[in-house]
C-alpha cells in the first residue's frame, strides 16, 4: 500500500521532531563550556626541553623544510661545546595550518603540538611567536627522550659513549 | 463629546492595539521559530542577547535598519522600493476583520472587538491574500534577477492554484454559518468548533493556507538551495525585513483565520475569550513552525499536481457532501 506508506512517512517526522524538542541540545556553549580536546590534538605548537632541562632543538631546519606553508624560520648557532641551538626561532601562527608535519620531521622531539586551541588574537603580529614564546619547561609528550643520549657524535658524551652505542671498532681486528 | 467622535476614538484605540500587538507578536514569533527549530535540531537557537535571547528581535531590527539599502543596477527602482511594503501592508490589513473577543458592553454602549465587522469579511480576506501576491511578484520582477523572477513566477502559480482549494475548504464553513461575516462564523461555533464538523475541510484548509503563505513544505518561491532567496534575493536591509515581517504577520493572520474558521474563535471554557483566542493563534503558529522543522520541500511539479489533482477535487467533493448533509438535516 503506497498511500499508507506515504501517510506514515508524512506523520512520522512530526513525532521525531517533537521528541527532539524535549531532549537536551548537544551544543557546547563555548565561552562558558569548553571541550577538552584529546591529548594528541594538533593546536598551539611549542618547543620542549629534554629531561635535563636543556633545549631539545638543534636548529636542523627540518621542520621549516617540512612546513607546507613556510611558517617556521630560525637561525642556527653552535655553543663552545659544539652543541647546536637556534639563535632565534620564529613560528608565524597566522600562516600555520596545524598540519603537524614539523613534529613528524623533528629528529629531537623538540617541536610538538599541544591541545591548547585558544590562540586567536585581533593583532596579527601577536600571532608571530618568537623562541621565548614557544619554549616551554618540560618534555611534552616523551618524558625520557634525550637526543644527545642517542646521537650527536662527541658533543655531550665521548665518541661511542651513548647508551645504545659502542666504541669505535678497530678495523684491523676484523681481519679474517 | 458626540457619538461619532467616541466611535472614531474607539476604532483608533483598537487599531493601535492590534497594530502594536501584531507587530510585537511577529517580532517574537521570529525568535520563537528560531528557538523551536533549534531545539528540534538539538541546538539552542539564539540565546546570547539578553536573558535567553529575549532581546534578539530588537537587535535584528537595529541590524536591518542600519544595513545598506541596496538597489540593483537596472532594477525597476520605484516598483522595487514599493513591493516589500505591499506584502507587509496586505498582511496587516487582513487583521481588520478578525474578531478576537465577543462584543464588550461598556457604559451602556456595545463595543465590537473587531476593527471592522464587514458582512463580506471572508471575501475581504481572500481579496487581500490575492493582493499579497503582487508584493512578491512585483518585487521579483523589479529586481532584474533571474532567481527573483523564477521565485516570483513560482509564487504566482502556487498562490493561484492553492487559492481555489482554500476557497473550497471554506465553503462548508460558510454554509453552516450562513454568513460571510467572521463574527457570525465564530458565533455559529458556540456549541462545537468547525474542526469537528468539517474535519476534511480543516485538513484541506491547513495545507492550502501553508502553500498560500509560502511556509516551509511549500516554500518554493524562496527555496534557498535552488534559487538563492527567490523573490527577495536582491533585497537588503529593512526592505528585506519588511518581506520577512510580512511573512510572519501573515503567519499570525493564518493562525487567526484558522482559529476563526475552524477552532471556534474566542469560545472556550474558564479563561477569558481574548486569552483563548491568542492561545489558539499561537498554537496554530506552533503547528506551522513544527511542520517547518519536520517536512522536506516537495518538487515544484509535485506541488502543482497535489494542488490541482488532489486538493481541488477533494474540496469539491467535500462541498457536495456538506450540502447533502445540510439538506438532509433540514428536511
Amino acid at each position: 500500500m503506497n498511500l499508507w506508506r506515504d501517510i506514515k512517512g508524512t506523520f512520522q517526522p512530526f513525532w521525531i521532531t517533537l521528541g527532539y524538542l524535549f531532549k537536551k541540545p548537544v551544543t557546547i556553549q563555548y565561552p562558558e563550556e569548553k571541550r577538552i580536546p584529546p591529548p594528541r590534538y594538533r593546536a598551539r605548537i611549542v618547543l620542549t626541553r629534554d629531561p635535563d632541562g636543556n633545549e631539545r632543538c638543534v636548529a636542523c631546519h627540518l621542520c621549516s623544510a617540512a612546513c607546507p606553508v613556510d611558517c617556521i624560520s630560525m637561525q642556527a648557532a653552535e655553543d663552545e661545546h659544539g652543541r647546536r641551538y637556534a639563535a632565534w626561532f620564529r613560528l608565524n601562527f597566522s600562516r600555520c595550518i596545524f598540519c603537524g608535519l614539523c613534529t613528524e620531521a623533528c629528529p629531537t622531539m623538540a617541536i610538538q603540538t599541544t591541545p591548547d586551541y585558544e590562540i586567536c588574537n585581533r593583532n596579527i603580529l601577536k600571532l608571530v611567536h618568537e623562541k621565548e614564546d614557544l619554549l616551554v619547561d618540560g618534555c611534552g609528550k616523551d618524558e625520557t627522550y634525550n637526543f644527545y643520549e642517542h646521537s650527536g657524535i662527541g658533543v655531550v658524551n665521548e665518541r661511542g659513549g651513548n647508551e645504545d652505542e659502542y666504541g669505535p671498532v678497530d678495523p684491523k681486528s676484523l681481519m679474517p | 463629546m458626540n457619538d461619532l467622535l467616541i466611535t472614531l476614538l474607539l476604532i483608533l484605540v483598537k487599531l493601535g492595539l492590534i497594530f502594536g500587538v501584531v507587530l510585537g507578536m511577529a517580532a517574537y514569533l521570529v525568535l520563537a521559530e528560531r528557538k523551536i527549530l533549534g531545539r528540534m535540531q538539538l541546538r539552542y537557537g539564539p540565546n546570547r542577547v539578553g536573558p535567553g535571547g529575549m532581546i534578539q528581535p530588537m537587535c535584528d531590527v537595529i541590524k536591518l535598519i542600519t544595513k545598506e539599502d541596496f538597489i540593483p543596477d537596472r532594477a525597476d527602482k520605484w516598483v522595487f522600493l514599493f513591493a516589500p511594503g505591499l506584502t507587509a501592508l496586505t498582511a496587516l490589513l487582513s487583521f481588520a476583520v478578525v474578531p478576537f473577543a465577543p462584543p464588550l458592553h461598556l457604559f451602556g454602549r456595545e463595543i465590537p472587538m473587531v476593527v471592522c465587522d464587514l458582512n463580506v469579511g471572508v471575501l475581504y480576506i481572500f481579496g487581500l491574500s490575492s493582493l499579497a501576491v503582487y508584493g512578491v511578484v512585483l518585487g521579483g520582477w523589479a529586481s532584474n534577477s533571474k532567481y527573483s523572477l523564477i521565485g516570483a513566477v513560482r509564487s504566482m502559480a502556487q498562490l493561484i492554484s492553492y487559492e481555489l482549494a482554500l476557497g473550497l475548504a471554506l465553503v462548508p464553513v460558510i454554509m453552516t454559518a450562513k454568513s460571510f461575516s467572521l463574527t457570525e462564523i465564530v458565533m455559529s461555533q458556540a456549541d462545537w468548533p468547525n474542526l469537528l464538523r468539517h474535519p476534511l475541510a480543516f485538513i484541506i484548509f491547513m495545507i492550502a493556507v501553508a502553500a498560500e503563505s509560502k511556509r516551509t513544505p511549500f516554500d518554493m518561491p524562496e527555496a534557498e538551495n535552488e534559487i538563492v532567496g527567490g523573490f527577495h534575493t536582491e533585497y537588503s536591509g529593512m526592505r528585506f525585513g519588511l518581506f520577512f515581517v510580512g511573512e510572519y504577520i501573515s503567519l499570525i493572520v493564518i493562525g487567526a483565520m484558522t482559529t476563526v474558521f475552524f477552532l471556534g474563535g474566542w469560545h472556550g471554557p474558564f479563561l477569558p475569550p481574548v486569552v483563548w483566542f491568542v492561545m489558539k493563534v499561537l498554537f496554530v503558529a506552533f503547528l506551522f513552525i513544527w511542520a517547518r522543522g519536520s517536512m522536506p520541500r516537495p518538487r515544484y511539479d509535485q506541488l502543482m499536481h497535489f494542488g490541482w489533482k488532489v486538493l481541488l477535487p477533494l474540496g469539491l467533493v467535500n462541498v457536495v457532501i456538506t450540502g447533502a448533509v445540510l439538506v438532509a438535516l433540514n428536511g
